[in-house]
């Protein structure tokens, strides 16, 4: 028992003290956070009947900082200046005719730059640049925690785009033949009664690796923020509510789709004898909304911006220019010379003045 | 655990090292880690805020009384300039990718040193000034305040960081430690935190036109001193003009090359090379550096610097510019130069006068990379070349970080490798070409006084070189760097002894036949040229 | 011969539990990535010395104190003597393989016969720490060396320019 305890132990690098410290404590104030905001909406829709506020007014709330927010800070990082031109090169440039050069990871077209940010951005390709290892087997590689790492990020990302792609059949009246295709494949392993989608599971494993990674990994969890800890669990509280409403207790679609068209033309009205879920699910909608500006969710549209990736490695090429550039005091010449004339004169040095 | 005999109990006390939250602030400054203030004697000769004499280890840093409103103006300033530094310090979302990327963290394991808390050490204070969750939720959004802690371990991290930029290849966002270096660096700056390593030769460079301060008239004696070595080497003498008007090339390289070890030799290859294709070239003293110690300052002070290789391009009436082997030389003349100090209008389109190539890559900024310029004279067939005169070495070679992330010159160096030597041999993939590693001593961090901080940054480098040493018998590293060619000799020679450190023109001047040379018995060291390499033989020998 | 047999039969988990504890010397963060990642060349530390300690491992079972005892040694701690660690802490590194052994055999040991066979084992694993010691010293002096000669070669081309305006001295 005692061996077996140990080994754990130091196989995770745990410490005993560690559970008590800072990290750990972030970890829980962010569950205490999650649990708190479920009782407020058990209190507010089943104690106090506040059903108009949690699905009309929060909602158009948490739009409306959205989008506030969220091109507040997209212009205020696109109305910065990029007064230098500094792309991360990882390939070879483009010089002499007779040398390859590598359009994608030293782009000196502007398709270059788009080929290089659709694959950074689709496909996460710096995590995948990690290390391939000559001398080890390659089935070792999978496990890797940095290959894995592109693995839960590409499983979490994708699951969830498709997810929000399905969840428009809610929003669009007729519902487009495009979403419902989608929609087809994503359970098209299985005949089950209720549909079990494959992205719901994914998205599940996806954030649960991801959580976990934050919490057994010591450097990750060394510098994990209670915010990091926060945001994973508001999905997942999102993604279980909806897993839920879906399997078990089951939601009348029809009324949800009814609240989200009278939503969109705005004339809202709210959904009548709807499962408690959904209204979590809502609210949790609505948090994570209006949370993201705030937070660091924005590297979303950031990353086209990132001007390490989405710039032409053709600096010598064409002049940036830097828009706040200044004059600078420097020693001229002339300055140079008026010190150093006399001896430059005795060895024989071609000067300006007498 | 209770039973175990307290002896043990104590040792595991002991060796455990107490582990705090990064949020709170803990430095400590052990000798032969940091490097030196700089004496206030430079930062008053270049006009630098609040110079005074401190040390590192004192209580006391004396910091200006206002020093909190003058680093948070500061960044405010540069949050409004730079998108770089807002988006960074906006977007990493701390996955960790990058942490096992930075060769300080591997060789130090220092957590503080992953690059993602090297960045939060900042991110953490923008977040507390400057953003609304961080101002409302504090420090569960990891904000916290500004204190003088807060700002000895920005010095002590800061400075321990080399901008090489191998995280920012890994970064699924691009994000770049190297901007937040350099902006914490002049945030530093402006509270009068300077080092030594970095504004010495910067003061210099600004008076003299070089890092190491040298005059004209002493430049003019080293010129004369290397003509006469190659006279005896190669019995050819060759003409190496200086401050010319009307010649059509202005070449500049790093000052270590005329007056460093083994950069002389490179120096000695550059000569040998311009002698035999007979290029019309002038050095210059004034512009007698292409390196440039202000970018690991501030963006000012690099640009004030810069200035000098326009003007006195202007000056002396040449064509367009040739620029030998250095690292950050290159970063600020591919990235920053043509923006710092252009247009480069009285210029012309570099066209090499011996093969006619048109160097179209370079048509604004008018500067070639000396490796572009010799890989297209050896792809011409310009050059009558020996590669068994270098046969003694067996060759890797190192990309500098800086003409690697920052330009992407990877194949010109290894083509003119294969052309002068016998036997070449790459190190392992993930440590070369954009996933190089770097010496451990750029940017400013190449000082005696940090010696251990630089071995252990290092060791990710040098292990890869013991494995090309241990596997294929490599004796020599080449390098296109002047940092590099300085602090990788100590690495090796700490880490793997018995391999040489040469810029790749040292082996081109080797292989190079002259028209007119006598016999070669020995190579540009001195060194007979079958001789099998002694262990690590020490500079000062050679010289004698 | 008792003694001997365990620890070969034990020598994956006693050189684990060793490694595990050198690695604790560092910070947990730390050490959590050095056990993980296997690779030479992203994880020199870590490897390195998972590799030197089998071999020192060996050595110690065998008795023998050899050339190949000193070169990994000095893969270790030239490692060491350049990480944050007071001298007590890079050397002690060697006594941690005692206190893996007392973990995982202390019953058997207690049990069998091998008291006598254990206390000229620990008395071989202080002749290595002490060999170590010399060791580190070594790297020490080594990085002392390199600092001075490092201060000579910034100096070396004033002295040969030197050299060479004095007309009476031979050149090269």
């Amino acid at each position: 028992m005692f061996k077996t305890k140990r080994f754990w132990v130091s196989n995770f690098g745990f410490r005993a003290s560690n559970l008590q410290g800072f990290k750990i404590m972030g970890l829980w104030y962010s569950v205490s956070a999650i649990l708190l905001l479920t009782f407020l909406v058990v209190i507010g829709i089943e104690g106090m009947g506040l059903v108009s506020f949690f699905t009309i007014f929060i909602p158009y709330a948490a739009l409306f900082l959205f989008v506030v927010g969220f091109l507040y800070r997209v212009l205020k990082w696109a109305t910065s200046p990029v007064p230098f031109h500094i792309p991360t090169v990882s390939g070879q440039q483009r010089s002499l005719s007779w040398i390859k050069a590598d359009n994608i990871d030293s782009p000196y077209t502007t398709g270059g730059v788009v080929k290089r940010l659709a694959l950074d951005i689709l496909l996460f390709r710096p995590l995948l640049k990690n290390e391939k290892v000559e001398m080890q087997a390659p089935q070792r590689l999978l496990f890797k925690p940095s290959v894995l790492l592109w693995f839960g990020a590409m499983a979490f990302h994708w699951s969830f785009l498709v997810i929000l792609l399905r969840h428009l059949r809610f929003f669009l009246e007729p519902v487009p033949s495009t979403i419902v295709i989608l929609q087809r494949v994503d359970s098209i392993f299985q005949g089950l009664i209720p549909v079990i989608y494959i992205t719901d599971i994914i998205i599940l494993v996806a954030l649960g690796y991801l959580f976990v990674r934050r919490i057994i990994y010591p450097q990750v969890r060394y510098i994990s923020l209670s915010s990091d800890y926060f945001v994973l669990l508001l999905i997942l509280g999102i993604v279980l509510s909806g897993v839920l409403m879906r399997l078990i207790y089951k939601v009348d679609l029809v009324q949800v789709k009814e609240w989200a068209m009278a939503m969109l033309r705005l004339r809202p009205v709210a959904p009548k004898e709807v499962n408690l879920l959904f209204y979590i699910h809502l609210f949790f909608i609505s948090l994570l909304v209006a949370y993201f500006p705030l937070s660091k969710l924005m590297h979303m549209p950031g990353i086209f911006l990132s001007p390490t990736r989405n710039l032409t490695n053709t600096s010598r090429n064409q002049r940036h220019i830097n828009p706040w550039d200044y004059p600078v005091k420097t020693h001229t010449y002339e300055e140079y010379e008026e010190e150093f004339r006399d001896s430059m004169k005795e060895v024989g040095l071609p000067i300006e003045k007498g | 655990m209770a039973d175990e005999p307290s002896k043990e109990k104590s040792l595991e006390i002991d060796y455990t090292i107490p582990k705090k939250s990064w949020m709170e602030p803990s430095t400590e400054f052990r000798k032969g880690t940091y490097c030196y203030p700089a004496a206030s004697r430079h930062e008053k000769y270049l006009e630098l805020p609040h110079p005074r004499e401190w040390q590192p280890t004192d209580e006391d840093w004396k910091l200006p009384e206002d020093w909190r409103e003058v680093i948070l103006r500061g960044m405010e300033d540069r949050l409004n300039r730079y998108r770089s530094y807002r988006l960074f310090l906006d977007i990493c979302v701390r996955c960790g990718a990058c942490a096992d990327k930075c060769h300080f963290f591997i060789g130090s394991g220092d957590p503080k040193n992953m690059p993602v808390l090297r960045a939060e050490l900042l991110r953490s204070i923008y977040r507390k000034y400057f953003t609304l969750s961080g101002k409302v939720f504090g420090k569960l959004a990891g904000a916290r305040e500004l204190t003088e802690e807060v700002v000895k371990e920005w010095f002590s991290y800061f400075y321990q960081c080399t901008e090489c930029r191998r995280c920012s290849v890994f970064c699924p966002y691009g994000i770049d430690t190297c901007e937040i270096t350099m902006m914490a660096r002049e945030l530093l700056n402006l509270v009068g935190l300077n080092i030594n390593w970095i504004l010495e030769p910067a003061a210099n460079c600004y008076r003299t036109g070089n890092h190491l301060g040298i005059p004209p008239h002493a430049f003019k004696s080293t010129v004369d001193f290397a003509v006469d070595e190659l006279q005896e080497i190669t019995g050819v003498k060759v003409e190496v003009p200086i401050n010319r008007k009307g010649a059509e090339i202005l070449f500049i390289s790093p000052s270590a090359d005329y007056f460093a070890s083994p950069h002389w030799y490179t120096f000695l290859g550059y000569l040998l090379l311009f002698h035999e294709i007979g290029l019309d070239y002038t050095w210059s003293t004034y512009a007698s550096e292409g390196g440039n110690f202000g970018l690991f300052h501030s963006a000012e002070l690099a640009k004030r610097l810069n200035a000098k290789i326009y003007s006195e391009a202007k000056r002396l009436g040449v064509k367009w510019i040739l620029g030998g082997e250095c690292g950050h030389m290159w970063r600020v003349i591919h990235q920053y130069m043509d923006t710092f100090n252009g247009p480069a209008d009285f210029l012309e389109e570099p066209v090499s006068p011996i093969t006619g190539t048109r160097f179209d890559h370079a048509r604004s900024t008018k500067m070639v990379h000396i490796c572009e310029f010799t890989a297209d004279l050896m792809m011409n067939n310009k050059l009558r070349l020996d590669p068994s005169r270098n046969r003694k070495w067996k060759v890797t070679y190192h990309d500098s970080c800086n003409t690697a992330r920052g330009m992407g010159l990877f194949e010109e160096p290894r083509y003119i490798l294969r052309n002068v030597c016998q036997e070449f041999y790459e190190m392992p993939e993930n440590t070369i070409k954009e996933k190089t590693f770097c010496c451990g001593s750029g940017s400013g961090l190449g000082a005696d006084e940090n010696m251990e901080t630089r071995l252990r940054g290092g060791f990710p480098r040098a292990n890869a070189v013991r494995y090309v040493h241990e596997k294929f018998g490599v004796n020599l590293l080449t390098c296109i760097c002047a940092i590099d060619r300085a602090t990788l000799p100590p690495l090796l020679e700490y880490w793997v002894p018995g391999v040489e450190v040469a810029g790749v023109h040292e082996l081109v001047g080797n292989a190079l036949v002259l028209r007119g040379e006598k016999e070669r018995t020995t190579n540009l060291r001195g060194e007979p040229l079958d001789s099998t390499i002694s262990p690590s033989p020490s500079s000062g020998e050679r010289a004698g | 011969m008792v003694l001997k047999d365990l620890l070969s039969k034990n020598e994956a988990a006693i050189l684990k539990r060793w490694f595990d504890l050198i690695l604790e010397t560092y910070p947990a963060d730390t050490a959590s990535l050095m056990k993980k990642d296997k690779d030479p060349f992203t994880n020199p530390v870590g490897s390195t010395i998972s590799r030197e300690i089998e071999i020192l491992f060996g050595k110690l079972c065998e008795g023998i104190q050899d050339e190949k005892c000193q070169s990994s040694l000095d893969s270790i701690l030239k490692i060491r003597s350049v990480q944050d660690f007071p001298p007590s802490k890079a050397v002690g590194f060697i006594f941690l393989l005692k206190r893996a052994i007392g973990e995982m055999l202390r019953d058997e040991i207690a049990k069998a016969p091998a008291i006598e066979e254990w206390l000229k084992f620990q008395s071989r694993i202080d002749d290595l720490a002490l060999q170590a010691f010399d060791v580190y010293m070594d790297c020490r002096e080594k990085i002392c060396d390199i600092r001075v000669k490092q201060a000579r070669i910034e100096k070396e081309m004033a002295f040969r320019m030197m050299e060479r305006m004095t007309p009476s001295k031979e050149k090269r």
